[in-house]
């Protein structure tokens, strides 16, 4: 195997930005799948998506617009999500389908060749500068910091938040911090992954990671193990089989699901349910 | 005024349309055990969540441990209010186990950035203990029963050292034995601690013995209160229910016979 690719400045910024936003993603998706929003994921990054579009047609930073829109998304979404009172499946597809219709609508409108928006489609971890990894590394350490320092807060909220709200946490704060932190982790990372794709590094290493274990530090752990793995393993079959790297790492991850999913222990509680039914029985 | 501990003043709270309570007062003395009953949408549960800072009031006020409840002050009550729901439903692969559900309680007195230490594992294996779930304490928690669960909650809520104790349907949905454990574990609770207690219920047989003060809620009002042998006769109950006072009758022995 010719290795010599790894020594290009170009190949060593894509391994950091895999490295980086598997990380990210991962984390962010262990409060996807625990807090079971995996919708509202869906609608934040195609609303990045769409934001991106918006900068490149008026002619601003693509990563401003994708950050902005995110956000709001997410402040439509939050209270639908926090207040609980109607089932939010409904409004968030209209909000998804609106973020994906106006994202197609500015690739319209914008005048001259569509290459920049097809990057951000798809994702290009290859052409990833030195800016972007900073950015990506700023907010790894943000996203990871905070999970840290507020994890106990974290646990009471993801675990039951009108539970947590009883005890003196701050709930609601903790729930729109996590909107906060998905947008910013899907704007940093939509660059290398792309709008379409970005969703799946964050559900796919979480949602095997929740397969494995019933702790939850072990699960955030495994979960960023994961992330970043598919994101290694995408990079080099995207590279040896010459194939777009975005896609490649996000196939990756669902294939990484796809094992631990087959080979879960978790399955056993099933088992472990029917043995109590058979005892209960006799 | 110095051993009342709860004092409604003719609350009024809405959710959108609907008026859940509608000018209710109430006074609670500590160590007091209070039932509160009535059927469903009667405001019980509203009337738990003004107490406790939960719910936000149209007019009145309520004053509860010291203080008027004001919309910047339910984080800082809620800490010293333990709260005990339904069942609830939770995720059966949820990766945290009872001990650490247990721990839960004890967050919001240790305040953010602050970790649990020693003395703060010491409590909730104490607790375990008082609930009896000592040996389910490494069990996944989506693993257990909704009794054992329900077991658990009270754990969590006694490790948050509250001053008041509110407990909301906390038998609902679970079985004979289950509801006979839960009521005796809170009365053995209410007895050796003389912790203020309010226990909301729908269903007169899942009511403590232990009760000293009834309240009987209607339409979002205070319909009757008093000691138990006043105030559940059968007259009484007929006309809370709606039901005819033989049917009433019925039920009840029904509920002496199980």
């Amino acid at each position: 195997m010719e290795l010599s690719i790894f020594g290009y400045q170009f190949m060593q910024n894509a391994i950091l930005s895999a490295f980086l936003g598997g990380i990210t993603c991962a984390t962010i998706g262990v409060f996807v799948v625990l807090m079971h929003m995996p919708f509202i994921g869906v609608c934040m990054s195609h609303a990045a998506f769409a934001g991106a579009l918006l900068g490149l047609w008026l002619g601003f930073n693509p990563l401003i617009g994708a950050f902005a829109l995110s956000l709001l998304s997410a402040a439509i979404i939050g209270p639908l999500a926090d207040r609980g009172e109607l089932s939010p499946e409904t409004s968030l597809g209209v909000i998804f389908s609106f973020m994906l219709g106006i994202a197609f609508l500015f690739m319209g409108l914008m005048p001259g060749t569509k290459s920049g928006a097809l990057e951000l489609l798809w994702g290009s971890i290859l052409t990833n500068t030195r800016s972007d990894i900073i950015f990506l590394g700023i907010v790894t350490i943000v996203v990871v910091g905070l999970v840290f320092v507020f994890y106990k807060e974290i646990q009471a909220t993801i675990f039951h938040r009108d539970m947590a709200r009883s005890v003196g946490i701050p709930a609601t704060v903790i729930l729109y911090g996590v909107l906060f932190l998905t947008g910013a982790t899907i704007t940093a990372s939509l660059r290398s992954i792309g709008g379409l794709l970005i969703f799946s590094l964050i559900l796919n290493p979480a949602a095997a990671a929740y397969q494995l274990t019933y702790s939850m530090k072990r699960m955030f752990l495994l979960s960023a193990g994961f992330g970043v793995l598919s994101g290694w393993t995408g990079l080099l079959f995207s590279y040896l089989f010459n194939i777009p790297s975005g896609a490649t790492i996000v196939v990756t991850s669902s294939v990484v699901f796809m094992i631990t999913a087959i080979f879960s222990p978790k399955r056993k509680v099933k088992g472990w349910q029917q043995k109590l039914l058979v005892e209960g029985r006799q | 005024m110095s051993d009342i501990v709860i004092n409604i003043e003719n609350a009024v709270v809405s959710y959108r349309e609907d008026v859940a309570l509608r000018g209710v007062s109430l006074k609670v003395k500590s160590g007091g055990f209070v039932g509160i009953v009535g059927p469903n949408g009667a405001g019980k549960t509203t009337l738990l969540t003004i107490v406790n800072g939960m719910g936000k009031l149209l007019s009145g006020r309520v004053w509860v441990l010291g203080d008027y409840l004001t919309s910047g002050n339910g984080h800082s009550l809620r800490k010293k209010v333990g709260y005990v729901a339904q069942v609830q439903n939770i995720d059966p692969r949820m990766p945290m186990n009872v001990r650490e559900v247990v721990m839960i309680g004890r967050y919001g007195l240790l305040g953010l950035l602050r970790r649990p230490g020693k003395h703060d594992w010491e409590v909730v294996d104490e607790m375990l203990a008082l609930v009896g779930m000592s040996h389910l304490a490494q069990r996944p928690i989506g693993h257990l029963s909704g009794g054992e669960q329900q077991r658990v909650a009270i754990a969590r809520c006694l490790a948050q050292e509250p001053e008041l104790f509110l407990l909301d349907e906390p038998t609902a949905s679970l079985d004979w034995k289950a509801q006979i454990d839960i009521l005796e574990l809170v009365k053995l609770i209410h007895d050796s601690r003389r912790l203020t207690t309010l226990f909301v219920t729908h269903d007169l047989s899942s009511l403590p013995m232990a009760c000293d003060r009834v309240v009987l809620m209607r339409e979002g009002l205070i319909w009757g209160e008093g000691s138990p042998e006043k105030l559940l006769t059968d007259n009484n109950l007929s006309q809370l229910y709606d039901m005819p006072v033989s049917a009433v009758k019925a039920r009840r022995q029904e509920a002496i016979l199980v």
